[in-house]
């Protein structure tokens, strides 16, 4: 028997108010509201999380591993645009 | 092999040993679907739902002891206790059948404790308004998670419609127990919350199309220990390591 594909979706959960959401991983779910349960059965046993996000992963889209020396490596030469340069002064003390 | 304990019961511990013995079987039913759920988010799914009850029936075993004053622990009542001393309802000794019977009688269970524990964490005895506070947490989770998965078998395929109506006809007639009158004052009374369960439990069976069998004759025994015939082989299973190792832990 075939089984019919099941939607993947992505699970995006914020821990701490202030925080953003970080994607934790992926479920199959048939539709949103299962999803949402899904994923807070599932990423959320630990009392990770006071937000799930599900979004359908069909609809992302994402670069292409093919591209990855055009897309990233020119920057590894460009150290200038880590804030590094700076001399802070002693008064802001840790940054 | 151990003997079995006989517990004092008062009024008080009975009524936990009720809520109690619920859990515990409920829990350990749910717990059997652990690595064979029809999907891997459904196994842990339940999991979860079943460590919830057990959680529960632990807290309301050490209330029993306590009140009981016998200098006994929870897992003596767990363990030690045999068939005619367990409380719980005919409903939740069931045997898990097929998904759609396991997720109709988790819907019919939960949207009775559900509303039970919300009046209970007003009204009952402070030590179990306290676990009915937190155990109303997760039981209001548990009526979403099998509302939603039913409204799905029942408004899904040609299939799943008949196999959800199939277990609805099936358990319908352990229903009843639930709202038994309980005038004993130590938690709210079961039948004061019927009318509610029937609103709530008509809505979601209209949107999965599923149709709520008649009211007939009704199962009835589990809460003065007179049980069907699945509950022995669950207590059997649950309790033979203790009766064969008292004592035993790890």
């Amino acid at each position: 028997m075939v089984t019919p594909a099941t939607p993947l979706w992505e699970v995006f959960i914020r821990s701490r108010n202030g925080l953003s959401h970080r994607h934790v991983g992926s479920l199959h779910a048939a539709d949103a509201v299962m999803a949402l349960q899904a994923a807070r059965d599932v990423y959320t046993r630990r009392g990770e999380g006071l937000s799930v996000w599900v979004v359908p992963s069909t609809m992302i889209t994402a670069s292409d591993p093919a591209d990855k020396a055009m897309l990233f490596e020119p920057t590894a030469s460009k150290i200038y645009r880590h804030p590094t340069f700076y001399d802070v002064p002693d008064d802001v003390g840790h940054m | 092999m151990t003997g079995s304990i006989t517990i004092a019961e008062s009024p008080l511990v009975r009524v936990v040993l009720a809520r109690a013995d619920d859990a515990l079987i409920l829990g350990h039913r749910v717990s059997e679907w652990c690595g064979h759920a029809p999907i891997l988010e459904e196994d842990i799914a339940l999991a979860n739902l079943a460590l919830d009850l057990i959680g529960q029936a632990r807290s309301l075993y050490a209330l029993a002891a306590e009140a009981e004053g016998a200098g006994r622990d929870e897992d003596q009542f767990a363990y030690l206790r045999d068939e005619r001393a367990y409380r719980n309802l005919l409903l939740v000794e069931q045997p898990n059948g097929d998904f759609a019977v396991t997720i109709v009688r988790h819907l019919l269970f939960s949207l009775f404790i559900d509303a039970w524990w919300r009046a209970a964490a007003k009204h009952a005895e402070a030590r179990l308004a306290a676990i009915a506070a937190k155990a109303e947490k997760e039981s209001a989770y548990h009526v979403r998670h099998a509302a939603e998965w039913l409204i799905r078998l029942g408004d899904g395929t040609a299939e799943s419609h008949a196999r959800a109506q199939a277990a609805l006809d099936l358990l319908w007639p352990y229903t009843g127990e639930m709202f038994e009158t309980d005038a004993s004052g130590v938690g709210p009374d079961p039948a004061g919350i019927r009318d509610g369960w029937d609103a709530a439990l008509a809505d979601i069976l209209a949107q999965a199309t599923l149709t709520r069998p008649r009211d007939g004759w009704m199962q009835s025994g589990g809460r003065a220990g007179r049980h069907s015939e699945h509950l022995g082989p669950l207590l059997a299973e649950l309790q033979y390591l203790q009766r064969v190792h008292p004592g035993a832990s790890w």
